[in-house]
């Protein structure tokens, strides 16, 4: 197994105050790696900075062997790089399809994206319904469903997905949780933050856990599950 | 509980009939106007529609420009008028001093198509340099910064213009044909003819690179999320810079039509033309193209109706006359004509 993503020493601040402090994480081919912490304590902040809509203020992050960071967001997603972020960011006034296409916006093989489109809609068979819809007018939970599927149109190599289950009602949550496993079994590797420590440490392979910009802990996602002070803070133990 | 609920839903009704009642005394005392003039002149209510909408279309190539910058970074871009006024310069500087050509004739129209070529290409690079240079940096300041720059390089662009063209009006000889014919009475000019000739397919085409190409569809996504644009691997900083290409191509061809139609250049013409396209983007409803198309023609209409009808207030009320339709419509409808509640982009 090789490194595909590697972040070293990640600082990151908001004007002058530090949101990241000091991250160092690595994401293994095949892997899916998850990002646990409270509330504010830096996840998002984390992979918007990987996908390079942050400039860092200090540390590398590294893809496939090449330096990102400083590179711009439109670069970083051409090396095979997506993400599905938080609060979904789908264009509100496209419709799904629309939507879709424009994940699939550096692409030109013509066959592989409707391949990709045909795989995407067969996972959230709800978008099929809602094809023409206009992507603001859909629920809470279709359009999280919509800015994963959009995600996976880019054909990513890594996937970023923050806070996928967000909004979802439990039946559906347990859904994304299932179609996760299934997007790694389609070849692609994924860093997962969810709120939803639980869940998203059954699914992962690795974890790491971040406090107030800090990662405070890292290990298998099965031994950090059972670990006396993860289970009081994120599993409600 | 009842009785509030009770009072305030009166009120509404009220409220409502009262609109309802005025919108409706006015409509028909528009129509009775149109009508006792139509009656009196069918040729003269023609002619009046006619130069109505040729200036009509000049402010909507002006008005696009304001309505495609504030539809995908949500900037008045109170400089763009005195790019128009730029353009009209240029395109007088180009068309008859470097080139010499004072009267019509096919090789003066030549030089005009060539103008039309390179006018359209300076006004472009120029709004992309204000872009790169001026706005760029402040993208992500309070939206006041921006605006008071915009304001500023207003005012540069107005010296250029004046250092250039003089502190005076300049006149012109140009190289359209003039005079026109006559159907039924109404005189059609050919310069009218060439105005709508030029416009008509360079808003077709801004229609079709919006709607049907790849960089239309970066436009569209910039507008509505510039994050998620960039997750999609949308190149932000390069699309918003063509967006600025696309208005100011706009603005240049106004400003080689207005100069060629009119034979008139002056430093502050952006100030004058800039207003009325601007209230014309935002009749429409500010960020939607159909509709700054529609607010202008709809302005240059009413302008030409109200200066050429026998019976009307006349050319001194013009303004007068648009923004206080403006007004009521902004009353009634505080997005524009085809503004959707939620705010309509690109
Ligand atoms: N645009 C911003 N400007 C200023 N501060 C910000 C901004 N975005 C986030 N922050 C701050 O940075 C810190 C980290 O935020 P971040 O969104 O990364 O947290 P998070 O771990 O994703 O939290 P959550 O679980 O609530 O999503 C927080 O203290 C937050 O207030
Ligand atoms: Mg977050």
């Amino acid at each position: 197994m090789s490194a595909l993503l590697e972040v070293k020493d990640l600082k990151v601040a908001y004007g002058s105050i530090l949101a990241v402090k000091d991250v160092s994480l690595t994401v293994n081919e095949g892997e899916i790696v998850t990002l646990i912490g409270s509330n504010g304590a830096g996840k998002s902040t984390t992979l918007r900075t990987i996908s390079g809509l942050l400039k860092p203020k200090g540390g590398t992050i590294t893809f496939q062997g090449q330096r990102i960071d400083g590179k711009e967001g439109h670069e970083i997603v051409a090396m095979g790089l997506c993400q599905s972020p938080e609060g979904r960011r789908i264009f509100p006034r496209m419709s799904v399809r629309e939507n879709l296409d424009l994940g699939a916006f550096l692409r030109n093989d013509k066959e592989a994206i409707e391949a990709d489109r045909e795989r995407v809609l067969d996972l959230f068979p709800r978008l099929r319904e809602r094809y023409e819809q206009k992507g603001g007018t859909m629920s809470g939970g279709e359009q999280q469903m919509l800015a994963v599927a959009r995600a996976m149109m880019g054909a990513p190599k890594l996937l970023l997905l923050d806070e996928p289950s967000m909004g979802l009602a439990p039946v559906l949550v347990d859904m994304i949780f299932e179609t996760i496993i299934k997007i790694r079994e389609q070849g692609i590797t994924i860093l997962l933050i969810e709120q939803n420590a639980a869940a998203a440490l059954d699914v992962a392979d690795r974890a790491y856990v971040l406090e107030s910009g800090r990662i405070k802990m890292s290990g298998n996602a099965s031994d950090l599950a059972k670990d006396d002070a993860v289970t009081k803070a994120y599993l409600g133990g | 509980m009842s009785l509030f609920t009770g009072g305030y839903q009166a009120r509404q009704d009220r409220r409502r009939y009262l609109e309802r009642g005025l919108s409706i005394i006015a409509t028909f005392g528009i129509l009775y106007w149109l009508g006792i003039n139509f009656h009196k002149s069918p040729s003269q209510f023609f002619q009046a529609s006619l130069i109505g909408l040729s200036n009509g279309v000049l402010y909507a190539l002006i008005a696009l420009g304001y309505t495609l910058v504030y539809g995908i970074i949500e900037l008045i871009n109170f400089a763009h008028g005195d790019l128009f006024m730029l353009s009209a310069v240029f395109s007088a500087n180009f068309i008859a001093i470097w080139f010499h050509k004072e009267k019509s004739g096919p090789a003066a129209w030549g030089v005009f198509l060539m103008c039309l070529v390179a006018v359209m290409t300076f006004a472009a690079t120029i709004n992309v340099g204000i872009e790169r240079f001026a706005y760029r940096r402040l993208r992500r300041a309070p939206k006041l910064a921006p605006l008071i720059t915009a304001v500023g390089v207003s005012f540069v662009l107005q010296f250029i213009g004046l250092r250039w063209n003089g502190s005076g009006p300049k006149t012109w000889n140009t190289v359209l044909p003039a005079g026109g014919f006559h159907i039924s009475g109404v005189n059609i000019e050919y310069t009218t003819i060439i105005s709508f000739a030029v416009t008509a397919p360079l808003l077709l085409l801004m229609s079709w690179i919006v709607t049907r190409t790849r960089q239309g569809k970066a436009m569209r996504a910039t507008a509505q999320d510039q994050d998620a644009a960039r997750l999609m691997g949308i190149n932000v900083n390069r699309t918003i810079s063509f967006t600025f290409a696309l208005g100011g191509a706009l603005a240049g061809a106004a400003g080689i039509l207005f100069q060629q139609t009119r034979g008139l250049t002056s430093y502050n013409l952006g100030f004058q033309l800039g207003l009325i396209a601007f209230t014309s983007a935002v009749m429409g409803g500010i960020g939607n193209l159909q509709g700054a198309v529609l607010g202008a023609l709809l302005i240059g209409l009413i302008q030409g109706l109200n200066d050429g009808l026998p019976i009307g207030l006349g050319q001194q009320w013009s303004q007068t006359v648009v923004f206080s339709i403006l007004i009521l419509l902004m009353a009634f409808r505080p997005t524009g004509l085809l503004g959707k509640p939620v705010t309509e982009k690109v």
